[in-house]
C-alpha cells in the first residue's frame, strides 16, 4: 500500500486490515500496528500536538517510530533528531525548524530545557487512548544532514517524497518478510527501511540504543530477519563479529557510502543465498538507483530516465538526479538551493567512466564520508588554524578499508617553526590532535597529521581540494 | 602493532582488553573508527595497507587474524 497525496501513514497502514499484523521490535518491546489502534505511545497527548511543529528526540528508535505513525497527518511538521546527534545542537535545530513542541522519552523530559511550551513524553509502552488519526493535513518530515559549519542542515520531505521510491506492493508472503537495518531510522537510509517495511506489511527489527553489534546480530538472527540494510562500514563491522553467521538473509542492501568490490565479495561469501543490492541515495536527492549485478560502480546504461521515474545524468563529472523523491527545500538557510532550474539536484558525488561502468571517486566539495557520516573539511581546518603555530591546514579523506575513509590533515607551519626538531614536531602533532578531540566529534578528529612545506591554492584563492 | 593498539586506546580513553590471540577485535574495547586509525598509522609506519592492497581479503575477527594479515603482507 502506497500513501497517496491524500493519505497519512496511519491511513496507509489501516486501509488494509492485513497490514495491522506487521510489528516493530526493539530489544525490549514488540508492538504491532494493530496495538496502536486504540492505544498510544504519547500517553494520550496526541491532541496537544495537532498542527504543531514537533521535534522528536528519544533514545529508543522504536519510540520515535511509534510517534511518527501517530503524528503524520496531525502535526504540521515533525523534526527527527538522531540518537547520536550532539545534544548541544538541539537549540539550533529547535530555532531553525521553528519547533513549538518536543516529544522525548522520560529521561529527556526530566532534563527538559528545550525552551518550548509543549513537551510530551513518549515511550515503548502504550497506554489506552483514542484520538482521531489519519490525514488532517500534510505533515512535513524534516531530516538533519551535515552542513559546512558543523551545524546540521534541516531538509524538508513529505511522506509522498519519502515513499516515492517504494514500489514493492504488499505481497502474499509479506508476513514472512522481516526487515532490519543498522541505520538509525532518523537518518534517511534508516527511514527508508522503516517505511518500506511498514508499507510492505513486513516486520522490522530496530537496533536499541548502545546495543553492541554482536548482541544486535544475535537478536537479528534469532528474529529470522530476511532483509537487512546498512552502509558498507556497518557491514564491515558486522563481518568482524563472530555473530555475523547467525544471520541468513535473503536480501542484503548497502547505501550511504561508496561500495567497493571487496565488501560486495565478502558479503557474497558470508551470505551466498542473499541477493546483494547497492543503492545510491542521499537525504537531499532521495533514492537514485539500485545496482543488482554484484559489481561495484554502476552501468552507464543507467543514465537517462529509469523505470522508477528518476532521471540520472552526469554533468561536470558529478551525478545529478531529478525525481519525485528529492527533498522540497532546506529550512533556515534561504540561500541554499536544492535543485537547478531544470529540477536536478547536483549530488556533488564525482563519478568516473571506466569501460561501460561509472565508479564514484569522491566529492567535489572535499566532503569526507567516514562510515556514512559526512565531514566537511572546513570544520576541522578551522580548529587547526586556531593553533598559533599553524599557518594553514587542509583536512582531507584518506581511503580506509574499515570506515571507507578517515580524516587526515596536511598542515603548513609558520615559517619560524619549520626548523623545529623531530621531538617538537611529534609533540605538536599530538597537541593538534588533542585540540581537535576537544572541539569535534570523534569521527572528525584527524587520524594523522602531516607537516607539509606548502599547500596548493587555486587561482580563486581557495585551497585546492582533490576528490576525497 | 601492540603499541598502536595501546596508543589508540589511550587517545580514546578506553580500557583495552589483553591482546591475546583469540581476542575478538570488536570486544577489545576499540570501535571500528579506532581500527581505521590503527590501519592508517600502521601504513605510515610499515608502508603497507594489506586491506587496500587486496580488496578480497577476508575481514579479521580475532586479534590473531589481524596479526597474520600483516605478517603475510610484510613477508
Amino acid at each position: 500500500m502506497q500513501p497517496s497525496d491524500a493519505g497519512s501513514l496511519w491511513d496507509a497502514l489501516t486501509d488494509s486490515g492485513q497490514l495491522a499484523h506487521s510489528s516493530l521490535r526493539s530489544a525490549t518491546a514488540r508492538i504491532t500496528v494493530k496495538d496502536l489502534a486504540e492505544r498510544s505511545s504519547l500517553r494520550g497527548h496526541l491532541g496537544e500536538l495537532r498542527d504543531r511543529t514537533v521535534l522528536i528526540t528519544t533514545r529508543s528508535q522504536l519510540a520515535t517510530a511509534l510517534a511518527l505513525i501517530e503524528l503524520d497527518g496531525i502535526a504540521r511538521r515533525v523534526i527527527l533528531y538522531p540518537g547520536e546527534a550532539p545534544r548541544e545542537h538541539l537549540p539550533f535545530v529547535i530555532a531553525t525548524g521553528a519547533a513549538d513542541a518536543v516529544v522525548c522519552d522520560q529521561e529527556g523530559s526530566q532534563a527538559a530545557s528545550f525552551g518550548v511550551g509543549c513537551i510530551v513524553t513518549c515511550d515503548e509502552a502504550l497506554t489506552t487512548a483514542s484520538h482521531p488519526r489519519g490525514r488532517q493535513r500534510q505533515t512535513e518530515w524534516v531530516l538533519l544532514t551535515s552542513g559546512t559549519t558543523g551545524l546540521p542542515k534541516l531538509t524538508v520531505h513529505t511522506l509522498a517524497s519519502l515513499t516515492a521510491a517504494i514500489t514493492a506492493r504488499r505481497q502474499s508472503n509479506a508476513n514472512d518478510t522481516v526487515w532490519s537495518t543498522f541505520y538509525d531510522i532518523r537518518r534517511y537510509g534508516g527511514l527508508q527501511i522503516f517505511l518500506r517495511a511498514l508499507l510492505g506489511g513486513a516486520s522490522l527489527i530496530l537496533p536499541s540504543s548502545q546495543e553492541p553489534v554482536s548482541d544486535f546480530l544475535r537478536r537479528v538472527g534469532a528474529e529470522g530477519v530476511t532483509h537487512i540494510s546498512g552502509t558498507p562500514s556497518h557491514w564491515r563491522r558486522a563481518l568482524m563479529s563472530p555473530m555475523a553467521h547467525k544471520l541468513d538473509p535473503q536480501y542484503v542492501r548497502l547505501s550511504g557510502e561508496i561500495v567497493d568490490q571487496g565488501i560486495l565479495d565478502n558479503l557474497h561469501a558470508a551470505y551466498p543465498n542473499a541477493t546483494i543490492v547497492h543503492a545510491f541515495a542521499s537525504t537531499e536527492a532521495g533514492v537514485g538507483f539500485e545496482v543488482r549485478d554484484g559489481l561495484a560502480g554502476f552501468p552507464a546504461e543507467i543514465l537517462g530516465k529509469q523505470d522508477n521515474g528518476a532521471e540520472i545524468k552526469i554533468e561536470d563529472g558529478s551525478l545529478r538526479i531529478r525525481s519525485a523523491r528529492t527533498a522540497l527545500c532546506y529550512l533556515g538557510d534561504k540561500s541554499a538551493k536544492l535543485v537547478d532550474r531544470n529540477g536536478f539536484i547536483d549530488t556533488g558525488d564525482l563519478a568516473e567512466l571506466r569501460g561501460d561502468r561509472y565508479y564514484f571517486v569522491g566529492r567535489r566539495d572535499g566532503v569526507i564520508n567516514v562510515g556514512g557520516a559526512k565531514v566537511h573539511p572546513e570544520e576541522i581546518e578551522e580548529v587547526l588554524n586556531r593553533h598559533p603555530q599553524v599557518q594553514m591546514a587542509l583536512a582531507r579523506g584518506r581511503k580506509s578499508p574499515i570506515t571507507g575513509a578517515i580524516v587526515v590533515a596536511d598542515v603548513v607551519l609558520k615559517s619560524a617553526d619549520n626548523d623545529s626538531d623531530t621531538r617538537d614536531i611529534m609533540a605538536l602533532k599530538q597537541e593538534l590532535i588533542e585540540a581537535c578531540r576537544r572541539a569535534l566529534a570523534a569521527y572528525k578528529v584527524p587520524a594523522a597529521i602531516y607537516i607539509v612545506p606548502s599547500l596548493e591554492v587555486t587561482t580563486s584563492g581557495k585551497l585546492a581540494r582533490a576528490g576525497a | 602493532m601492540i603499541s598502536q593498539f595501546e596508543r589508540v586506546a589511550k587517545e580514546k580513553k578506553v580500557k583495552l582488553s589483553p591482546l591475546t590471540d583469540d581476542l575478538v577485535l570488536l570486544e577489545s574495547g576499540l570501535d571500528s573508527l579506532s581500527f581505521a586509525i590503527i590501519v592508517a598509522r600502521l601504513e605510515d609506519e610499515l608502508g603497507v595497507d594489506p586491506f587496500s592492497a587486496d580488496e578480497d581479503l577476508e575481514i579479521p575477527i580475532r586479534f590473531i587474524d589481524f596479526v597474520r594479515i600483516y605478517e603475510d603482507a610484510t613477508k
